[in-house]
């Protein structure tokens, strides 16, 4: 077995990768309060930090996805090694975006937080959308995969919503400009299509 | 979506000491000059855009207290449509739009309507107002603007009794303006003011900004600030002031009308769909926790102004 090899060494690799962003700001972040040096972030670093969380939660939703597709089309079964991986990862960076709103926009006002939540419908599924995904990252070892057996399939199917609340919280939070949500809802039409294609050719199959 | 690209150099943040210092210095070399009328000669003029410095004496009855944010943050962080929505879009393409020859059409209901060229408004009386400046996306600024009072232009046309409302087109310059291209505004970007609101003092035409001409990006070469109203009523590049009867359709009511409101004053106790508007993060912070204050912190000035409007109506 050649393939399991290169997957043990190129695993840690995009581990790193995808875990650069992070980085990127945890180095800004200590750097401006432990040594006073100016952030390197703009003129809003405070929305920079949300936006480049909030565009990695999405990207690893979309790379997470894109694996049983994928593995459909090339056959290439070894790419359901890094499905975990980046759902992980998306989880990661919507817990570090939801931090950021609550530290940054709201400074832990409750009031405030609460009201933002029962008053804005782009904070409300953004919330759902993490939220949903928090019985997904719980479940993602290896005992829950045995535990659950069969309902942990089910179970989470959950990523297809939360990952359509993310693309509906993004849709409506811009202001005018949607290029990128549009962009983000083609891609997740395509890869929640494919499935839906899938599984219409499978019956069809069958039933020959 | 290269948001690391919004990147500020510290070398380019002006230390504070430095930018008080010059200002000093321009108020004194202004203070000589501005003695009478305050208005700038051709000769200054000249200087004023050879060396690209714009002298101009700080009115501190109408400046707040505050020191002004960096420049390089003022102009690299703007919301100019017509050059991109990304807020670092204006600072990197603006350079393509063109500020000279430039003309203003002050036009409708006036007795005298007529077309200035910009070179002749800045010989108007200019004086530099440190003002707030409240974006309704609940970020702050505090801009140490150049600029002449609105009134100051009206005077020279005569408005008439018919004159209700004023509106201000901004230009529109299809090869130079990217933003263009995509149809989320029905370009030329327009807004407006109740005539009562735009003959207050407070309210300025501006052409400069530190003590410079105006960045692009910022307006160039002439824009509207009314700093007890949100950022968005502050039309930039303005080709055209049309003095009209009936209040003006303005971009953003057109587009958003639920949303955005032909008043827009800062208003903490009137939540927007979109941001509580009770707390404004003043830039750079990190923290959004500076309370917003009515009317921008202005309200002594202009309150006034909406006696007996329900302003959670005429928001």
């Amino acid at each position: 077995m050649k393939k399991p090899d290169i997957i043990g060494v190129t695993k840690p690799v995009v581990f790193l990768l995808a875990l650069l962003p992070a980085l990127k700001l945890a180095t800004e972040l200590i750097s401006a309060f432990y040594f006073q040096a100016p952030l390197d972030l703009g003129a809003n670093p405070a929305q920079t930090i949300e936006h480049i969380t909030g565009d990695w939660c999405i990207n690893f939703l979309m790379l997470t996805l894109l694996i049983t597709p994928a593995r459909r089309l090339t056959h290439w079964n070894w790419l359901i090694r890094y499905r975990r991986m980046f759902g992980l990862f998306a989880f990661f960076y919507g817990v570090l975006h939801i931090l950021a709103y609550l530290a940054f926009d709201k400074v832990f006002r409750f009031n405030d937080i609460i009201q933002d939540i029962f008053q804005r419908p782009y904070i409300t599924v953004g919330m759902a959308a993490l939220l949903l995904m928090l019985p997904l990252a719980i479940t993602s070892t290896r005992g829950w995969i045995r535990r659950l057996g069969k309902q942990w399939t089910n179970l989470h199917k959950l990523v297809y919503v939360s990952a359509t609340l993310g693309v509906v919280h993004y849709w409506w939070l811009v202001k005018r400009d949607i290029t990128w949500p549009l962009i983000y809802a083609l891609i997740l039409f395509i890869l929640l299509g494919s499935r839906f294609w899938f599984h219409l050719h499978k019956a069809s199959r069958k039933q020959q | 979506m290269a948001h690391f690209k919004d990147h500020i150099p510290s070398s380019e943040i002006t230390p504070k000491d430095i930018f008080l210092n010059r200002r000093s210095f321009m108020a004194a070399a202004g203070g000589t000059l501005a003695a009478a009328s305050m208005g700038l000669s051709p000769k200054q003029l000249h200087a004023a855009q050879i060396d690209g410095t714009l002298p101009a004496t700080r009115n501190k009855d109408f400046s707040v207290d505050v020191t002004p944010t960096a420049k390089n943050i003022i102009s690299t962080y703007n919301n100019y449509y017509e050059f991109g929505t990304d807020k670092s879009s204006p600072s990197r393409y603006a350079e393509r739009l063109v500020t000279r020859p430039w003309t203003v059409e002050v036009t409708g209901e006036v007795e005298t309507p007529r077309i200035f060229d910009i070179d002749d408004l800045l010989k108007l009386p200019l004086q530099e107002r440190v003002y707030r400046f409240r974006c309704v996306e609940a970020w702050s600024m505090v801009v140490p603007w150049i600029g002449f009072e609105f009134r100051e232009l009206a005077k020279l046309v005569n408005p008439t009794s018919k004159a209700k409302y004023v509106e201000f087109t901004t230009v529109v310059q299809k090869e130079n303006m990217t933003g263009l291209r995509y149809p989320i505004i029905d370009w030329p970007y327009k807004e407006g003011l109740r005539i009562d609101e735009a003959m207050h003092p407070l309210t300025l035409l501006t052409v400069g900004l530190y003590g410079d001409l105006l960045p692009n990006q910022n307006g160039a070469p002439i824009r509207l600030i009314v700093p007890w109203k949100y950022g968005f009523k502050g039309a930039k590049s303005i080709v055209r002031i049309a003095f009209v009867e009936k209040q003006p359709k303005t971009s953003w009511v057109e587009i958003q009308p639920q949303e955005y409101g032909f008043y827009a004053n800062v208003n903490p106790a009137v939540s927007h769909p979109r941001w509580s508007q009770q707390y404004e993060r003043a830039l750079p912070n990190l923290f959004a926790s500076q309370p917003t204050l009515p009317f921008n912190g202005y309200a002594d000035q202009v309150a006034s102004l909406y006696t007996g409007m329900d302003l959670s109506k005429y928001y």
